[in-house]
């Protein structure tokens, strides 16, 4: 029998000093990054030793707009460790559709289940429902803001292909404004020595001024704005695609005039050098040709798999488990 | 030079930029008070040419002296005992501050569950600058 959960929260406050949530890519130290890291490496490597680690142990997936992918990413990492899920998936399938708070969401949540990665289309929604929790919170993407799972993914992935996380040149291309796994993935790379980066898009697409000025300025990040891909091509170590995203938009007649800006090409690939790689958080529409995909420095598919990997590594770091 | 008569116990709130003196009125609660409050507009001063002062009577439990550091972290305050100023306390930039001002990011989630409170942390004191907790949007003062 497992064991009972106390009916009087008797150790919420004690706990909630030590809990751990993820809400934000730089909620982790570079250590317990590279930690993670080193875990999902050996999960990749040896799935068998990390089957039961969560047995008896319950993830929330609360999805409040729609994501076949990361929630499935989720699902699947628990499933991986011998746990099991429950959850909704658009915000129409939950109470919030009467009307209920993310904070009131999340104490029954807390009864419900163990850990729980949340996606909200509002900006800060994982850090309220963090607030409110009696159990570790993951943001799995709140709006335009952060999604630090995907950032974990793009490090693994990247660790994984060059064998390192400093001395690169990162291009990020497409939409800079609104794409939080842009956002992100900057905030976590400025932590390693000597990145640099190149930011590809259109001029209603550049990203927000506060990742310029408070990120890359203040922290004297080499970078620099281009709009034309071309000529960013050949200088970088890895090339990250994003989709520009018609549900940021308010509106459409932006979004329509935006969203072919950048289509990555084999013609463009020939420009490219042969041991960058190419990396995309998907969905991808038509930003990448599909005939790209047989070029071998196409590692967006293997990126999913990588975010498999780093979630099981999160999830038991969260719960506090390992192997025998 | 206009008289205002002396205040035995309370506090006066100095070196308000001139025009100020109303916003930091309603800012601070002082028209739900019952006490004496008197508001000196344009007060002539050799520091600032001109400026606001607000006179409470009372003790400095009154006031949240986060919000006036947050409205202007330049105020001086007199605290008056027996009509003496007996300490003289200066303000600094809070950390946090809540329902002060408000996020006007439409797409933080404050925007769309009325009954959070509007917190914002002071991200970079030396220009100033203070950020939504949730979205991490710069508030534009």
């Amino acid at each position: 029998m497992g064991k009972i959960k106390p009916l009087i929260a008797i150790d919420t406050n004690v706990k909630e000093a030590f809990m751990r949530h993820l809400l934000n890519p730089l909620d982790f130290s570079v250590e317990e990054i590279d930690d993670l890291l080193r875990i999902a490496g050996d999960i990749e490597r040896n799935p068998s030793k990390y089957a039961h680690v969560c047995d008896g142990k319950k993830l929330a997936t609360c999805f409040y707009e729609p994501s076949t992918r990361t929630r499935l990413s989720f699902e699947s990492a628990m499933l991986g460790l011998g746990g099991s899920v429950l959850g909704f998936a658009s915000a129409d399938s939950s109470s919030a559709s009467k009307g209920e708070s993310v904070a009131d969401t999340i104490r029954i949540i807390s009864c419900y289940a163990d850990i729980c990665a949340m996606r909200h289309p509002k900006e800060g929604a994982a850090t309220v429902a963090a607030m409110h929790s009696g159990i570790p919170v993951i943001n799995a993407g709140d709006g335009g803001h952060q999604h630090p799972t995907q950032t974990l993914t793009d490090l693994l992935t990247i660790y994984s292909l060059k064998g390192r996380l400093n001395d690169l040149t990162i291009g990020l291309c497409g939409d800079l404004k609104f794409g939080r796994t842009v956002h992100s993935l900057i905030n976590a790379m400025v932590r390693y020595p000597n990145i640099r980066f190149i930011l590809i898009s259109p001029p209603e697409l550049q990203v927000p001024e506060y990742i310029r000025e408070d990120v890359l300025k203040a922290k004297n990040i080499e970078f620099k704005e281009l709009g034309n891909l071309d000529e960013a091509l050949p200088d970088l170590d890895i090339l990250y695609m994003t989709r520009v995203q018609r549900e940021r938009f308010f509106n459409e007649e932006d979004y329509i005039r935006l969203k072919d800006c950048y289509i990555l090409t084999p013609k463009k690939m020939k420009l490219a050098r042969p041991d960058m790689f190419v990396l995309h958080p998907l969905p991808r529409v038509n930003e990448i040709s599909v005939e790209v995909d047989k070029d071998p420095r196409a590692a967006y598919f293997k990126q999913a798999q990588y975010g498999v990997y780093v979630r099981m590594a999160l999830i038991m770091k969260l719960l506090e488990v390992s192997p025998c | 030079m206009l008289n205002i008569s002396g205040l035995k116990e309370g506090i006066v709130l100095d070196h308000i930029e001139a025009g100020k003196s109303l916003d930091i009125y309603y800012h601070l609660g002082l028209d739900r008070l019952e006490c004496q409050v008197a508001i000196i507009k344009n007060a002539r001063s050799s520091k600032m040419g001109r400026k606001d002062i607000i006179k409470i009577e009372g003790g400095l439990d009154r006031i949240d002296l986060d919000v006036l550091g947050y409205i202007d972290h330049n105020i001086t305050i007199n605290i008056i005992r027996d009509n003496q100023i007996v300490e003289k306390k200066s303000l600094s930039l809070p950390k946090t501050i809540t329902n002060v001002i408000q996020c006007k990011n439409p797409r933080c989630i404050t925007s769309i569950e009325q009954e959070l409170p509007h917190v914002f942390y002071l991200s970079d004191e030396r220009t100033e600058t203070y950020r939504c907790k949730y979205c991490e949007e710069k508030y534009t003062r």
